[in-house]
């Protein structure tokens, strides 16, 4: 239900992005997303694709990563994927472990337009070159 | 094509608003609480029983959030403590801008305890700081026992989980035992109060809870 918020925020989260690269266009965009992150999947690849069609965004494409839930043994140190709800150690059978994580909604990636892309690196580059006397 | 990595949260920007409201209620002294449940659970009711309950010296706000509507803050507001309805029109979720934007008129020296209510959905307001201590998810004893599994985001995410109407039990089939072992195999650290709202005492342990959270956020 909140989906199409959390598309329009990664795409604000885009747009701050390439403010800072002019010239360039977003090509996919990964974000990764926790399963108890209360956010569905198929909902959020809907909506994002509903805003980006027909709009100055394409053909920008989302990449949806899904992070399972993991725990730490505070017995053994074993890091386990939890399934089925089970936070009980499966090395040791410890019961007290720690979440880690599991309610991501991160940006991960982002892919831009190569050409342009690289003539700002080298324009960069350039720079960074001359205001360092040219020491690498 | 060149790909960059990208270190940031999708709803930053609302993170970045509820890490000014959290350090503003730190310097204030203020206990800020999230309610969180399905539409029905007893939020409102809740709350306004926990007014009733509470010292009229307590300094204490509330913000209720609905779709439509400004019938819960008349409700709340009967108690005497300022009370603001926020009206989402038809978010589904309240943000930190809703919340920024509510207080903005409040002398937060004057509060010591803010209560807010969040729009019944067990679903999108888990997803959204408010700058809150701690999220609270309320669970009924009307609907079923394995919502937590069903909705184990916001029971991952909340410190405590109320179950209630539980003066309700006797009636029914429901089996508070395994809704609370449900939450707890989502979350093992949540704690865990059942109270009632119309039982004499069935607060107390809720009240106790909460007092106990006020003093530990003055003395911070």
């Amino acid at each position: 239900m909140h989906e199409l918020s959390i598309a329009e925020s990664i795409l604000s989260a885009i747009q701050a992005e390439l403010d800072q690269r002019p010239g360039t266009h977003a090509l996919k965009v990964g974000v990764r997303i926790g399963s108890m992150a209360a956010v569905d999947a198929g909902s959020l690849q809907f909506c994002f694709d509903s805003i980006v069609r027909d709009s100055e965004w394409e053909p920008l494409q989302l990449e949806i990563i899904l992070a399972p839930a993991e725990r730490l043994c505070n017995r053994c140190n074993e890091k386990f994927v939890v399934l089925d709800f089970n936070p009980v150690c499966p090395a040791c059978g410890h019961e007290v472990t720690m979440a880690l994580g599991g309610d991501e909604l991160d940006l991960e990636y982002l892919e831009l337009d190569e050409p342009e892309t690289v003539a700002v690196e080298a324009a960069y580059e350039l720079e960074t070159q001359r205001g360092t006397g040219g020491e690498r | 094509m060149k790909r960059m990595p990208l270190k940031a949260k999708v709803l930053s920007e609302n993170q970045r608003v509820a890490e000014a409201l959290r350090k503003t209620f730190k310097k204030h002294g203020i206990l800020c609480l999230n309610f969180i449940s399905a539409p029905g659970s007893g939020k409102t009711q809740l709350l306004e029983s926990t007014l009733a309950a509470l010292d009229p010296e307590t300094r204490v706000a509330v913000l209720t959030g609905d779709i439509q509507t400004d019938n819960d803050a008349r409700r709340l507001a009967r108690y005497g403590f300022p009370v603001k309805q926020i009206c989402t029109g038809g978010t589904c979720h309240l943000d930190g801008h809703m919340i920024e934007n509510a207080m903005s008129d409040w002398d937060l020296e004057k509060i010591d305890l803010l209560l807010i209510e969040n729009v019944g959905n067990l679903v999108c307001p888990s997803s959204y700081d408010l700058g809150e201590d701690a999220k609270v998810v309320l669970l009924s004893v009307t609907e079923g026992e394995d919502k937590p599994l069903k909705y184990p985001g916001i029971f991952f995410k909340s410190q405590l989980f109320l179950l209630t109407k539980v003066d309700l039990l006797p009636h029914l089939k429901f089996d508070a035992d395994l809704a609370e072992a449900n939450a707890r195999r989502v979350h093992p650290e949540i704690e865990i109060i059942r109270c009632s709202c119309t039982e004499a005492g069935g607060l107390d342990a809720w009240l106790t809870w909460l007092k106990n959270k006020m003093k530990t956020a003055k003395a911070a």
